[in-house]
């Protein structure tokens, strides 16, 4: 049924209808909507909620309930992502599946509870030690809070490897309509049977015993297993996803990610109506990164614009696409600020003049 | 004692230094699992510290987890398989420094898991460095006259939890001959006990030897443990068995 819903609110559905059976957090404005609705839902769903004394201890947890198979979430702003630094890099070394959402604010330091894209560098690149990659999704509506959200745990599973979905303090407290399946069928219901899936921790019963680790001292062990990491975060192309409007044609091509991408649509379309030769991308996935669409339109001289909530992060991937092939500018705001249309319209005129 | 090898633990020569507590302890951990009959169910958490490749000892299901954050894995897994027995193998830089906080809360949450705290004074793998139980006056690599006041006071751990109403079973032990190692085989059974009866957090300390940390022979070492339970005095702090 399609009504208003909070983009916050929208993600927990998301959670629980992509099964999400164990959720650690700990509160942070402005993800709190996060933790409360979560406290509430899991509890009458018969599903696991606690909450946690420190982020610390929330991804260690998370890392806890992934080792077992279960689907398992957690949810922070900008400084608790942070601190799961670590946590998420043992979790990709021991290849272990989970959602992690960051509602990101302002920074750095303890910045303020504005929405901003400050961390896209801290989810893209790694973040943590160690050389590693998560799946990163970008959703810029309410309808893909949820969508997005439902859909991680699947990718988590296919690739046992941690997902994260970079969103921002805007979306997490924006109102607008969504289609939304609530999960009440399934009240009442507990989490799943625990299902061998050939290298969980359920106890040995039946089988010799597993262990899970990240420690490889051994010759050439740990060289081998980044190969092995690095192939998978190669495979993870499979599920690249973006969506572009009018950049065939076009002189100049708009991108931006999130809230970014709502901004550039609303000037794509205006500047479009006044007959101007406008094009509009969005990565949905941020990595794996729509990289080979880029290099390709920068060959035929399209222009680059990239918009961002901070003062330049995904623009340096647009120009590692771009490979020099064509030109790439920037417009951006930090620490909480909100790239404003006239801006964006200036700037397109400066760079086609 | 039996020599028979517990089904619990793999028949594989392990690297511990000789004189080493870490050795007794997974064996009387091992046999404590056997005769509860309870190997299939276990998952255990292997810490950062000499004990990290306890999985290649250990014949159960077994993860490794950062330094220090053993107690909050153990939680993630206790709250999604209730049914299982889930046990943190932790040394007191991992438990009782770096862990601090993940000790604390996990025992005021009650949660039914079981600790075994392996207290040898001093950081082991990475050189012997002074540890938060260090007792004053002991030498370490970062306390080379001795550790004084200014360097903090020896922490005690079951001291510190005993009163939080989530504890259920807490016993500090000592490792250092076959009397007082049956004792703590015992509480390891108790504490494991108190988990299978979901009767709370567990606990059990051991006072261990670190014959290479501490720069002393492993005959040394016996009379060094002797001595820490001046400090760290022996005996049941709580049981709700
Ligand atoms: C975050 C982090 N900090 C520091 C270390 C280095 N480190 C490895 S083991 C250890 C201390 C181990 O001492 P203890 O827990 O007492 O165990 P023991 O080796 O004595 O059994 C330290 C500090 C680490 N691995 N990770
Ligand atoms: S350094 Fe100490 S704790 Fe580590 S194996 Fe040697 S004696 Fe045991």
């Amino acid at each position: 049924m399609r009504r208003l819903w909070k983009g916050n609110y929208a993600l927990v559905e998301g959670a629980i209808a992509g099964g999400c059976e164990a959720y650690f957090g700990y509160p942070i404005t402005p993800q709190n909507e996060v933790t409360e609705y979560m406290s509430v839902r899991m509890r009458e769903l018969g599903r696991v909620f606690l909450q946690a004394e420190s982020e610390l201890a929330a991804i260690n947890m998370v890392f806890g309930a992934a080792l077992t198979g279960k689907r398992v979430m957690t949810t922070s702003s900008s400084p608790g992502i942070s601190l799961m630094q670590e946590g998420i890099s043992y979790l990709v070394g021991c290849e272990l599946p989970c959602v992690v959402v960051n509602v990101q604010r302002g920074g750095p330091g303890l910045g303020n509870i504005q929405g901003a894209q400050g961390d896209y560098f801290q989810a893209v690149k790694g973040g943590g030690h160690g050389d590693y990659k998560l799946f990163v999704l970008a959703p810029s509506t309410v309808q893909e809070m949820y969508e997005m959200t439902k859909k991680a745990f699947n990718i988590a599973f296919k690739y046992r490897n941690p997902v994260m979905i970079l969103t921002d303090g805007v979306l997490g407290q924006m109102m607008e309509p969504a289609e939304i399946e609530e999960s009440v069928k399934c009240k009442g219901q507990s989490v799943r049977e625990i299902e061998d899936l050939g290298w969980n921790l359920t106890g040995c019963k039946g089988r010799v015993p597993r262990f899970i680790r990240s420690l490889l001292m051994g010759e050439g062990e740990l060289e081998d297993h980044n190969y092995k990491l690095q192939e998978k975060f190669l495979k993870m192309k499979e599920d690249l996803d973006y969506e572009e409007e009018g950049a065939e044609d076009a002189d100049v091509i708009l991108i931006g990610y999130g809230l970014c991408a709502r901004i550039n649509f609303e000037v794509y379309t205006t500047l479009r109506k006044k007959g101007l030769k406008i094009g509009y991308l969005r990565p949905k996935t941020l990595y794996p990164f729509p990289e080979r669409r880029i290099r390709e339109l920068a060959r035929r001289k399209k222009k680059f614009l990239v918009v961002e909530m901070s003062c330049g992060q995904m623009v340096e991937d647009v120009k590692l696409s771009v490979n020099g092939e064509s030109e790439v500018y920037f417009y951006g705001r930090p620490g909480g600020g909100v790239p404003e249309v006239e801006m964006i319209i200036n700037k397109i005129e400066e760079i086609i003049r | 004692m039996k020599f028979k090898i517990p089904e619990s633990l793999k028949p594989v020569p392990n690297h511990y230094c000789p004189g080493c507590g870490h050795g007794i302890i997974h064996r009387i951990m091992a046999e404590a699992i056997d005769e509860l009959g309870i190997r299939e169910k276990v998952i255990a958490i292997a810490p950062v510290g000499c004990a990290v490749f306890g999985y290649f000892y250990w014949n159960f299901d077994t993860a490794e987890a950062a330094h220090g954050r053993p107690p909050a894995v153990a939680t993630g897994i206790k709250r999604v398989l209730p049914d299982r027995i889930v046990i943190t193998y932790q040394g007191d830089g991992d438990l009782a420094a770096i862990g601090g906080n993940e000790l604390l809360h996990s025992a005021n949450r009650g949660e039914n898991i079981t600790i075994l705290f392996v207290n040898n004074a001093c950081y082991g793998m990475t050189g012997g460095q002074m540890a938060p139980t260090t007792p004053l006056g002991y030498r370490t690599t970062t306390t080379v006259n001795g550790r004084v006041i200014d360097d903090g006071y020896p922490l005690k751990v079951c001291e510190l939890i005993k009163d939080l109403e989530g504890v259920g079973y807490c016993e500090r032990v000592s490792v250092e001959d076959p009397r007082n190692i049956m004792k703590a085989k015992k509480a390891i059974k108790n504490a494991l006990k108190c988990q299978i009866e979901k009767k709370g957090f567990s606990l059990v300390e051991f006072l261990s030897m670190c014959p290479t940390g501490w720069r002393v022979s492993p005959v040394e070492a016996i009379e060094v443990v002797k001595r820490m339970k001046e400090v760290f005095p022996i005996g049941v702090f709580k049981s709700k068995l």
